[in-house]
């Protein structure tokens, strides 16, 4: 049987000095009043912030410094998300780029593609989308049915995308296609493309509203969208293990623990005055959780930086971490006797309603908390 | 998890394994069925503990000096993970921190049992002459009728102490714990005080060591129970296949490994702090709490998996879940401990919230 460890890291003093600088940075820009720190951190778009991320190296770290990153470590790069989740900063435009396509394109893009398009996603002027779902393939995503076909100097693309988060702002989006049909192994024959999200290429974006009314994600539709060779991601056919390489970056970082932490911030802030026996073993509570869950967070980053591929690790961590996040509403609530609004106007009312409204996503988002324990399971030697 | 590893050097790395590879493989060889059921009988395994003082394990923190391993704090406290993976039914885990606390209280050590006093145990100290009497009530003492020495928290005149007890001449009232270990109490009128020594606000009690000590316990009998139950699923055959195909098991086992995980971290992160000296007290409390809560939820799991198997005596799961649910009780439960981190974190405020938390 396997058991999991989650070895604790030791910060070295320049992660720490590190985290300072993101500190001094998030106050500047809240002290201009550029964010408010009680949005949906990465699901705000929010380009210009992404740009001063850009300029202060803080998009793309750990790449080599030809393609604008810095080179950093996996725990350098963890202080700063980190840092900019629990302050709330709009990182949306930017983020998809940053935690999982840019690291794929530099693992297995072309040299064009690289030198295209890592510079601009360092810069914080280059956003992506991930084409993963589809309307018959959700959490099945190896019976994506999106077809290319082979043409001159490349490949042309058919197909619908859906739930594609941020297409609408995106330049770019990674698509998971069927380059050979299906043989005995479903997983072979797929493969991923750099798809700029242009519509006089075929690449059609209808806005699909969430259930708060928001516009977040898209169905995305390729009418023999044309994708050239140098944008095709690895191998043609390998796009599997691609797919699966990077939901290991998706899944483990504080964006699986922090989306409601903004709710807590406010919890914590109005139970100044009132906080009884009650209210303090469910604070407590909560916070035993996150202490708990952040150490998980951080040895996983700890295994990436020590060049592992702590898939079983990460999916543990967004099972534990994304039912932590669903918790905090359900018990804020029963703390404080107060509505959730979000047009009340108020700091605390606002994060409740959107914590309620959105938590539903947290364990369907990045792979379903069902996938991920059948994940878990196979780690155990269940199946 | 923003300190310095206290035991980075590769000659303690080499120690630790040593006697964790012998301590294991001495578990492994007496602990079962016939242990356990003897020391529920009421026995107390003399021939067991001996051969674990041959090994040194009760003394493995003290110094070379004094007959001890010099094993590094954290490492040794490795050993109380290690009994619980065993359900060990002896009191090496309160013997190991007893003796590492009476090194600053009378500085002795020899291979009596040395046990910790639970939360509720607050003596009252009085000075007399050069010394101290103390009055009080020590409450469900674990192997307290088989102890030579109980350590615990006290107070004099409001001044917090930490008080070394001659357990031998007490008049211990039986009792037992849900795993049938000793769990004893007696009453101290104008009592002697072997030593006391002050125990300044903010660092670990007594009360804290045994919460630490319950919370590594724990860790390891979950991830003990966690196989056992991932085990029997590959075993057991219904509708003609190991229940682990079917995915209601599996996402149930998956629920409980997310909870092992989390225990493991929690109760490992408590004892680091202790040994680094930093955030101590906050950090036990945080382990303890979290431990206690994936204690209940993991037994529940693993004996919904074993069914009918595992609610017998004969199977030896329940000698694990039965000390899983006294130890998440023992030293606190979980709500006493979250009530410590609430009034902490309120205390900080919305602001300070974050830099609490990622300071630890
Ligand atoms: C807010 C949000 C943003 C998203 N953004 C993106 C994006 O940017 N790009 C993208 O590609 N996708 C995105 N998704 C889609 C997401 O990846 C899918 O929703 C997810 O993979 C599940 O697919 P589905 O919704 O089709 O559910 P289904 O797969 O139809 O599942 C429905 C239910 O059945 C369960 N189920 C399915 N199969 C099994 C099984 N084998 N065993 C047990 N239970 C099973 C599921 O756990 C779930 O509870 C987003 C989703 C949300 C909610």
């Amino acid at each position: 049987m396997v058991s999991f460890r989650f070895d604790p890291v030791t910060l070295p003093a320049s992660t720490l000095a590190l985290r300072d600088e993101v500190r001094a940075f998030l106050a500047e820009e809240l002290a201009a009043g550029r964010f408010t720190p009680h949005r949906n951190s990465w699901g705000t778009f929010d380009a210009e912030f992404s740009r001063r991320c850009g300029e202060r190296g803080f998009i793309g770290m750990r790449w080599p410094q030809r393609y604008g990153g810095r080179e950093a470590s996996a725990l350098d790069r963890h202080v700063v998300i980190e840092e900019m989740l629990a302050a709330g900063a709009p990182v949306g435009a930017h983020w998809i780029a940053d935690r999982q396509s840019g690291n794929n394109i530099l693992a297995n893009g072309s040299e064009a593609a690289r030198a295209s398009i890592l510079p601009r996603i360092a810069a914080g002027e280059c956003y992506f989308a991930i084409g993963m779902s589809e309307p018959d393939s959700g959490s099945d995503l190896a019976s994506v049915g999106m077809r290319a076909t082979r043409t001159d100097g490349g490949w042309r693309l058919n197909g619908t995308k859906i739930w594609t988060s941020v297409a609408h702002r995106a330049h770019y989006l990674i698509a998971l296609a069927r380059t050979a049909p299906p043989g005995d192994d479903r997983r072979a024959g797929l493969t991923q493309f750099i798809v700029a999200i242009d519509a006089a290429n075929g690449v059609t974006t209808r806005p699909i509203h969430n259930l708060y009314g928001a516009h977040e994600f898209n169905e995305v539709l390729f009418e023999d969208t044309f994708v050239p060779d140098d944008m095709i991601v690895g191998e043609i056919g390998a796009g599997w293990q691609m797919v699966t390489g990077e939901l290991a970056f998706e899944r483990s970082g504080p964006d699986r623990i922090l989306s409601t932490f903004q709710l807590l911030r406010q919890l914590v802030a109005r139970l100044a005055e009132t906080a009884d026996a009650r209210s303090n073993v469910a604070v407590g509570r909560l916070v035993a959780h996150l202490v708990t869950l952040r150490q998980m967070s951080w040895s996983v980053a700890g295994m990436l930086e020590r060049g592992a591929s702590p898939e079983l690790e990460a999916s543990v961590v967004k099972d534990v971490g994304t039912a932590f996040e669903q918790e905090i509403p359900e018990i804020a609530r029963l703390l404080v006797p107060e509505q959730a609004s979000l047009t009340r106007g108020d700091l605390y009312g606002e994060a409740l309603a959107q914590s309620v409204l959105s938590a539903p996503c947290f364990t369907i988002r990045g792979g379903t908390r069902e996938i991920l324990r059948g994940i878990i399971a196979r780690g155990l030697g269940l199946r | 998890m923003s300190t310095v590893d206290p035991n980075n050097d590769a000659g303690g790395d080499e120690l630790r394994d040593m006697v964790l590879d012998a301590a294991g493989r001495l578990f492994a060889d007496r602990v079962g069925r016939e242990l356990w059921q003897a020391t529920e009988a009421g026995e107390f395994p003399r021939g067991d503990w001996d051969a674990l003082v041959e090994m040194g394990l009760p003394r493995a923190l003290r110094a070379e000096a004094d007959g001890g391993a010099g094993l590094a704090l954290a490492d040794g406290l490795a050993l109380a993970e290690l009994a619980g993976h065993h359900a060990l039914p002896l009191p090496l885990a309160e013997t190991l921190v007893g003796n590492h606390l009476r090194a600053g209280l009378d500085g002795g050590v020899d291979d009596g049992v040395v046990t910790l006093a639970a939360a509720d145990s607050r003596l009252q100290l009085r000075r007399v002459g050069n010394g101290w009497r103390v009055d009080g009530a020590l409450d469900r003492i674990a192997w307290g009728r088989h102890a030579a020495y109980v350590i615990a928290d006290g107070d004099a005149d409001g001044a917090p102490q930490r008080v070394l007890l001659a357990a031998d001449d007490l008049d211990w009232r039986h009792d037992a714990s849900l795993a049938g270990e000793p769990r004893d109490s007696a009453r101290l009128a104008d009592a002697p005080v072997l030593a006391a020594a002050d125990c300044p606000v903010h660092t670990p009690t007594v009360q804290h060591w045994g919460a630490l000590l319950r919370a590594l316990q724990a860790a390891g009998a979950m991830r003990r129970a966690l196989a056992l139950a991932t085990d029997y699923a590959n075993e057991r055959r219904q509708f003609g296949r190991p229940i682990a195909r079917f995915q209601a098991v599996q996402q149930q086992l998956a629920a409980m490994a997310g909870e092992v995980a989390t225990a493991g971290t929690a109760a490992e992160a408590a004892a680091r702090a202790i040994a680094a000296d930093r955030d101590a007290a906050l950090m036990i409390a945080i382990g303890k709490a979290r431990v206690g809560e994936a204690a209940g939820r993991s037994a529940a799991i693993a004996h919904q998996v074993l069914a009918a198997m595992g609610f017998t005596q004969e199977h030896e799961l329940q000698y694990f879940t039965r000390r899983l649910w006294s130890w998440r009780d023992e030293f606190g439960a979980e709500p006493h401990w979250q009530a410590i981190i609430g009034e902490h974190a309120i205390a900080a405020g919305g602001d300070g919230l974050w830099p609490l938390v990622s300071g630890l």
